[in-house]
């Protein structure tokens, strides 16, 4: 039987020689990871459970990344909740602030999930991994306390969606914009409990940054996971890195997809999602004139640093427009570390932007950028729903770090080429 | 088993964040999460639900991010049933475990309006609308996920493995 990359990976996880879609399956879980919001939760039910010991204190990850350095008294309850759990078990991988980075992000950096694993995660965007070659999904806190005690979980298989990009990519167009135009097209429930795969001679050119920004917001389509078969660039940055032995599955030519969408992106200008889903995207040319009031370069979307370098191309020598607050938040303390060595945190410093460090922060509502009724903030995140960043009167649009950078410079939505030309 | 209420009907998509924003994820008890249940949907929902009462919605509920805080404000708010068109995969997952019975019925989420009082047999998927004298019946509710219910839930089936290894 010809197989895709999903049903080969849970096959081998199962310890069977097939798998096929809507089987259930138990699998081994490589790496189950929480964080300080939603690892609380799974240490509660942990303990309840009686449980003595984590399956593999190797495989088992804590990163207090979403309301740290701690914004209140509670969050640092919470965030205390994991540091205790990972010394009384043992963890070898808990990163703690001056550590730590978005978990998304420094997972991948740090080598440790790799090409061909199961990771499961406490947290939805997960499925970031899949960039990898990993069968990489977000669960909820009970299952994340269920794989912590027994090194497994429960699967249903998914049926694959194939998504096939042609052409090449004008300037300033990358991997956010390309998944923005995806779930545009197919909507916020285009893939629901779906495999997506990205293929084609653009995604074989896209440098592992935009491919973990693509895979990281399959989630937002409504995916399972969001998966790109490994090649050399995907060798070319595990090499070095990978704290284990990984493996590379490729779907077979003549395995069954339950969609096949083709699309050439060569006329694809930046994409920003308009209030409040993701799926209300245009392209950024389309765009009437929207003031803005914060700019959010960061996060587990686009918070690395060939993120920052495109942003740092556009600030290079500007100043953040007067009445706008620009916000850079590298997603790791390497990136931060390698953005200094660069020279780029002196690029944002001097254009005006505050730079913070590594934190989910403002993505999400929590801390570091709160927006106040009535405000608009262009942000490099993922989601924009009502409410996201602050108050519920308040709105987000979604774009690429140039496109975020230049709205920076001119205090409305603007491509980067308004600025640089 | 059989849940009886009022119903309280939401849109497509409905997202974690509505269910229960991020700013009040710094706690995991869940009467104070049940205090914020909808909010960003509906400011007045948590004031307004009464035990029992049933959720009904359209298409993805519960798209978004992972939290399991969303099923457990649902449940703590009262809500004793959520009919949907269709759920998100992590929500569906998580209500589950949780405990909060959903039923997928695309015709019943079309049909049932705020305020219509129904009747739902969750062992059967019957859901009978006693004000406007209408019966939908939901997808029934797969054979792996019943034996994981019946078992109490995820972590009493996990529990059973621990016990069997200490």
């Amino acid at each position: 039987m010809h197989k895709t990359m999903s049903e080969k990976i849970l096959a081998d996880h199962a310890g069977k020689p097939e798998v096929f879609p809507d089987e259930l399956v138990e699998v081994q879980v490589d790496f189950a990871l929480g964080n300080d919001i939603t690892a609380p939760l799974a240490i509660e039910a942990f303990r309840r459970s009686g449980a003595k010991k984590v399956f593999d204190r190797d495989r088992v990850c804590l990163v207090p990344d979403h309301f740290v350095p701690n914004k209140d008294i509670a969050s640092a309850v919470q965030a205390r909740m994991l540091r205790d759990f990972a010394k009384e078990f043992d963890l070898r991988y808990y990163f703690e602030v001056g550590r730590m980075g978005v978990e998304h992000a420094l997972l991948p950096e740090q080598g440790l999930v790799l090409p061909g694993d199961v990771v499961i995660g406490a947290d939805s965007h997960t499925c970031t991994y899949g960039a990898l070659g990993a069968f990489a999904t977000g669960v909820g806190s009970t299952d994340l306390a269920a794989a912590m005690i027994t090194g497994k979980v429960w699967f249903k298989t998914p049926h694959s969606l194939k998504f096939i990009y042609h052409g090449k990519l004008r300037p300033w167009v990358g991997g956010k914009d390309i998944i923005l135009y995806t779930i545009g097209r197919i909507g916020v429930d285009g893939a629901r409990y779906r495999a997506m795969e990205f293929e084609g001679e653009v995604i074989d050119s896209l440098p592992m940054s935009d491919r973990f920004s693509m895979c990281n917001m399959a989630i937002e389509a409504g995916a399972k996971v969001g998966l790109i078969a490994p090649d050399a660039t995907t060798e070319q940055y595990v090499n070095g890195r990978a704290k284990r032995g990984y493996k590379f599955y490729r779907s077979d030519p003549g395995a069954t997809y339950e969609a096949v969408h083709e699309w050439n992106l060569s006329n694809l200008e930046p994409v920003v999602a308009l209030p409040h889903s993701p799926q209300n995207v245009m392209q950024v040319t389309e765009i009437p004139e929207t003031p803005i009031d914060q700019v959010v370069i960061g996060s587990c979307t686009n918070g690395r640093l060939e993120d920052l370098r495109l942003a740092a191309q556009v600030l290079k020598g500007k100043k953040v427009a007067r009445g706008v607050r620009c916000l850079v938040i590298p997603a790791t303390q390497l990136v931060y570390m390698e953005a200094m060595e660069e020279g780029l945190l002196e690029i944002f410093i001097e254009a005006e932007a505050a730079v913070s460090t590594p934190t989910c922060g403002p993505c999400l509502g929590g801390h570091m950028g709160i927006l106040a009724p009535g405000e608009s903030a262009v942000a490099t995140t993922n989601r924009n729903f009502v409410g996201r960043m602050g108050h519920v009167d308040s709105k987000v649009y979604l774009s690429n770090p140039a496109v975020a950078a230049a709205s920076a410079v001119l205090g409305r939505i603007a491509h980067p080429e308004e600025v640089l030309s | 088993m059989k849940i009886k209420g009022k119903t309280w009907k939401f849109g497509n998509d409905v997202d974690t964040d509505a269910i229960i924003p991020a700013r009040y994820l710094n706690t995991i008890d869940p009467a104070a999460l049940a205090s914020h249940c909808m909010e960003d949907a509906d400011p007045q929902f948590a004031s307004k639900v009464r035990p029992g009462d049933i959720i009904a919605a359209g298409k993805n509920f519960g798209c978004g991010s992972s939290r399991e805080h969303a099923p457990i404000s649902i449940k703590a708010a009262g809500i004793g049933c959520v009919i949907a068109q269709s759920f998100a995969r992590i929500f569906y997952r998580n209500a589950l475990n949780m405990g909060l019975p959903i039923l997928e019925c695309p015709e019943g989420a079309d049909r049932i309006q705020t305020g219509d009082e129904l009747e739902i047999d969750l062992d059967s998927g019957l859901i009978e609308n006693l004000t406007r004298g209408e019966k939908y019946t939901a997808q029934p509710i797969p054979p792996f996920m019943q034996k994981l219910i019946k078992a109490g839930g995820l972590m009493e089936y996990v529990k059973e493995q621990v016990s069997g290894q200490q």
